[in-house]
């Protein structure tokens, strides 16, 4: 009988030195994207000011750059992209479905706060 | 997933349920659980921090007006600072990934030298915040000043010196007659400014005299302010939000009647949680709070790393054969880098 209790242990996640090699070139891979992209962001944020007309697109350029940068922080330095699928998804999928609904009611409340009570005049 | 199931581990390495979720260690899963709880107490908080942003009609604070500042060069930087520190922790996140690594190669010397950069990085990164916080409490040289109109202005420009005072009333320490310049009587330049500052904070600053913290009052010389630049963040009877006074001579005339008019608070420095200059109260809070959280999480990251080193160097984990501890540290360190993204983006840059 095959037995599916046993899996392999990742605690014998051990690698030899061409292994080593493959992932380090890896590892400044993502060193070098994640300077350059925080690098355009100041670049952006210093050039475009939020009173210009093409702050919105800069705007969500800024979050969706640092989706970017989270998304290779967590699959790359965090290793989730090499566990099990089944993993990957224990962790992301209630985060994110949890997250999404607050931001949406969250905002769209702060919304409807601040047009309610204009109180807050002044700094 | 049978097939897959080929290599008998031993029995050490199983959880107690002679069973490994996922194939990952134990430690591993929980360090994740830990992890996505501490993850959705950030996301509380920033999303906390975008209600308010949204909820509040006023102006809010914008990053590279507000952080323009660097050591010793002073103001005119926009943003660099923090560019900086966020670089800086995205190598010492590099630098941990490299000592799992060679934790996987059983590389010892690795291990300890890539913990030891890893160290260093995240110190810096504390020192960095804590500069970042003591200037944002201290403030801008000009603070943010009420208008005659009401409307409010933060304020750019270079701050012209304070060259002395020379005392008329005499207050519990300065004699009348007595002339304070900086070089003397102990005072730098720096604390003359400040003395002034204190002044015109306190409504101590009638046009031409200043009183000072011991009563002593005195009249004062001081440089003019010069490039000033006035941008409206709370509307008034006359400027509204968004508002520039480009006119330098215009704006500093201005600055200096509201400077000048012995009224408090109509002048406000720096930041505390009842006001700050930068913007609505609210967004003091959540700085001092949320910044600080992380700075708190960084701090304890670095003190983790430094129990994990000594491990590393004793040889505890190379005796146990894997060097998963790192691995398990390593995902802190990296959830930590994952939130200053978040915190740089939205306290920053948008």
């Amino acid at each position: 009988m095959i037995r599916d209790d046993i899996y392999e242990y990742s605690l014998d996640a051990h690698h030899d030195e061409e292994k080593g090699k493959k992932l380090r070139k890896k590892i400044y891979f993502v060193t070098i994207l994640l300077t350059v992209i925080t690098m355009v962001e100041v670049g952006l944020g210093i050039a475009i000011k939020q009173s210009d007309s093409g702050w919105p697109f800069v705007k969500w350029t800024f979050i969706a750059l640092t989706l970017l940068k989270a998304g290779y922080i967590v699959l790359s330095f965090m290793h989730l992209g090499d566990e099990r699928k089944g993993m990957r998804y224990v962790i992301l999928v209630p985060y994110f479905v949890f997250l999404s609904y607050l931001i949406f009611v969250l905002i769209w409340e702060g919304l409807s706060v601040g047009e309610s009570f204009p109180l807050t005049q002044g700094l | 997933m049978a097939g897959h199931a080929s290599k008998q581990i031993d029995a050490k390495t199983l959880w107690g349920g002679k069973m490994s979720p996922f194939s990952t260690s134990y430690g591993k899963l929980m360090m994740w659980f830990f992890l996505v709880s501490d993850a959705l107490t950030f996301g509380g908080l920033l999303i906390a921090y975008a209600f308010t942003r949204h909820a509040v009609d006023t102006a809010w604070p914008i990053g590279e007006e507000t952080f323009d500042s660097l050591p010793i060069l002073g103001h005119g930087y926009p943003l660099i600072y923090v560019a900086l520190m966020t670089f800086i922790l995205i190598i010492s996140s590099v630098t941990m990934v490299l000592a799992v690594e060679a934790g996987h190669r059983m590389d010892k010397k690795g291990v300890v030298k890539w913990m030891i950069a890893t160290i260093i990085g995240g110190a810096f990164f504390v020192g960095s915040q804590a500069w970042e916080w003591s200037h944002f409490i201290h403030g801008s040289e000009f603070g943010k000043i009420e208008l005659a109109d009401g409307s409010q202005a933060v304020v750019k420009g270079h701050f012209g010196d304070v060259k002395n005072f020379t005392i008329v009333t005499s207050g519990h320490h300065h004699k009348k007659g007595d002339v304070i310049a900086a070089g003397k009587h102990g005072m730098t330049q720096d604390e003359m400014n400040h003395d002034y500052r204190h002044a015109v904070a306190e409504g101590d600053v009638h046009g031409n005299t200043i009183m000072l913290h011991d009563g002593s009052v005195a009249t004062y010389v001081k440089a003019k302010n010069e490039h000033v630049e006035l941008i409206i963040k709370g509307n008034g009877g006359e400027y509204k939000i968004g508002d520039r006074i480009k006119n330098h001579s215009k704006a500093a005339e201005i600055y200096e009647k509201v400077a000048t008019s012995g009224e408090k608070n109509r002048v406000i420095y720096g930041a505390n949680l009842q006001q700050n200059e930068y913007g609505p109260q609210q967004y003091g809070q959540f700085f001092f709070f949320i910044t600080g959280f992380h700075g708190f999480h960084v701090f304890s990251g670095v003190m983790i790393n430094i129990l994990i080193l000594f491990g590393a160097i004793r040889g505890v984990y190379h005796k146990r054969g894997h060097y998963e501890m790192i691995e398990k540290t390593g995902l802190y360190w990296h959830f930590v880098d994952l939130v200053w993204v978040f915190v740089f983006t939205f306290f920053y840059l948008v």
